[in-house]
């Protein structure tokens, strides 16, 4: 099950109707190879600490993770069950690769970590319902003078 | 500022045309590829992070490999580790029993699993295993149950104690090392496990619920969209 076209019908069929507005310009942002580059994650997977406000059904807010933070600190409260979790329940770099992100900076292959990575509840939202989010993380990724973002689905 | 994204579902990434992305053939939920393969994940994360030094855009990438480890409907590996054939029903065991009875032959692996990777996922409900599986009997008992806690409301005190109930059992059957894909693991959670009947009479509960937040908690996220025609 990789491919729309090997998914079940119905999971097929809902993905396929899902809104997918396009962005109505081509930003191009530039900067320094990648081994000077500040790596930061942003999931929509809902991940967060176990001690933070899980999400809510309909939550368009985020939650801080610490780079340092154990992995078993790491839950999930993702409003969907339509996606596969017996991968995240075995190993967190399945959706949140920060173990290999690490190792690709004592490789020399990135600058460097970013201390605070961020992670979101992605339910379908529209652009414009998630954009105040957006922007308010752009803020603090910039504060911690990241200069690269993964974003990652789930 | 420069972004990367894994892509899950090329049509949607195509559609939206974003800066930088890497598509994936992986399954929903597994957006770095399988669990245990470092050196795989790590080509994945290359291969999206070099997308980076892409001179002009915007970029939409195929990853060229599969997940190793086989498809997720791979029958050919896991097993059970423990016989749940349930015990003769008793006409005055509750909802709660079957699942209790279930929990203690598993315990054992979920400890073993829990000892091996040194974390769990379960716990989002804040209740004990038990209490949770209480919590989702007693609704079935009474749809006026209270929450168990002051800041969840029923609905998602459900949602949380049910996934924490499947989270548990998926982390006993993985505890073994060895093949497990994903379908078979949830396809044996949904058919032929007490707590996965439970977990459908709840949905089945809800979506007959007159309250909206119950009903669209049975309508969609206690269950999976594949395992719904399993909802009575």
């Amino acid at each position: 099950m990789v491919r729309l076209t090997d998914m079940p019908d119905t999971d097929a069929r809902h993905l396929r109707e899902k809104e997918c507005p396009p962005f109505d310009s081509e930003p191009w942002v530039t900067g320094p190879p990648l081994a000077g580059r500040r790596v930061a994650i942003v999931t929509s997977a809902g991940l967060h600490r176990r001690d933070d406000r899980s999400f809510d059904m309909r939550d368009t807010g985020y939650r801080v993770i610490d780079g340092a933070l154990s992995a078993n600190e790491l839950v999930m409260t993702h409003s969907s069950t339509n996606f596969d979790r017996t991968g995240f329940q075995q190993d967190v770099n399945v959706v949140f690769p920060i173990d290999r992100l690490r190792e690709l900076e004592a490789a020399g292959e990135i600058g460097s970590v970013a201390r605070y990575h961020y992670s979101v509840m992605g339910a379908g939202w529209l652009p414009h319902e998630i954009e105040p989010t957006a922007k308010e993380l752009a803020g603090l990724l910039k504060e911690d003078a990241v200069n690269a973002v993964l974003l990652s689905p789930v | 500022m420069a972004t990367v994204q894994i892509s899950l579902v090329r049509e949607h990434t195509a559609k939206i045309n974003p800066p930088r992305a890497l598509w994936v053939p992986f399954e929903l939920g597994r957006p770095i590829g399988p669990p245990g393969e470092p050196d795989f994940q790590r080509r994945v994360l290359a291969s999206a992070l070099g997308l980076l030094e892409a001179a002009s855009g915007p970029v939409l990438a195929d990853f060229p490999e599969d997940a190793p480890g086989g498809a997720s409907d791979d029958y050919s590996g896991w097993v059970c580790p423990v016989n749940l054939a349930p015990p003769p029903a008793s006409a005055d065991a509750g909802e709660a029993a079957p699942v209790l009875a279930e929990i203690a032959k598993l315990r054992p692996w979920y400890q073993v699993g829990l000892e091996r990777r040194g974390r769990t996922t379960v716990g989002v409900s804040g209740l004990a295993i038990e209490d949770a599986v209480t919590l989702l009997a007693g609704f079935l008992d009474d749809p006026a149950v209270a929450s168990p806690r002051a800041d969840l409301a029923l609905p998602q005190a459900l949602k949380f104690a049910s996934e924490d109930m499947r989270a548990w059992y998926l982390e006993a059957a993985t505890a073994k090392p060895g093949p497990n894909a994903s379908k078979v693991l949830n396809d044996w959670f949904w058919n032929e496990t007490a707590a996965g009947a439970l977990a459908l009479k709840v949905a089945a509960a809800c979506r007959r619920s007159d309250d909206a937040a119950l009903k669209t908690l049975g309508q969609r996220s206690l269950v999976p969209r594949a395992y719904w025609p399993l909802i009575g």
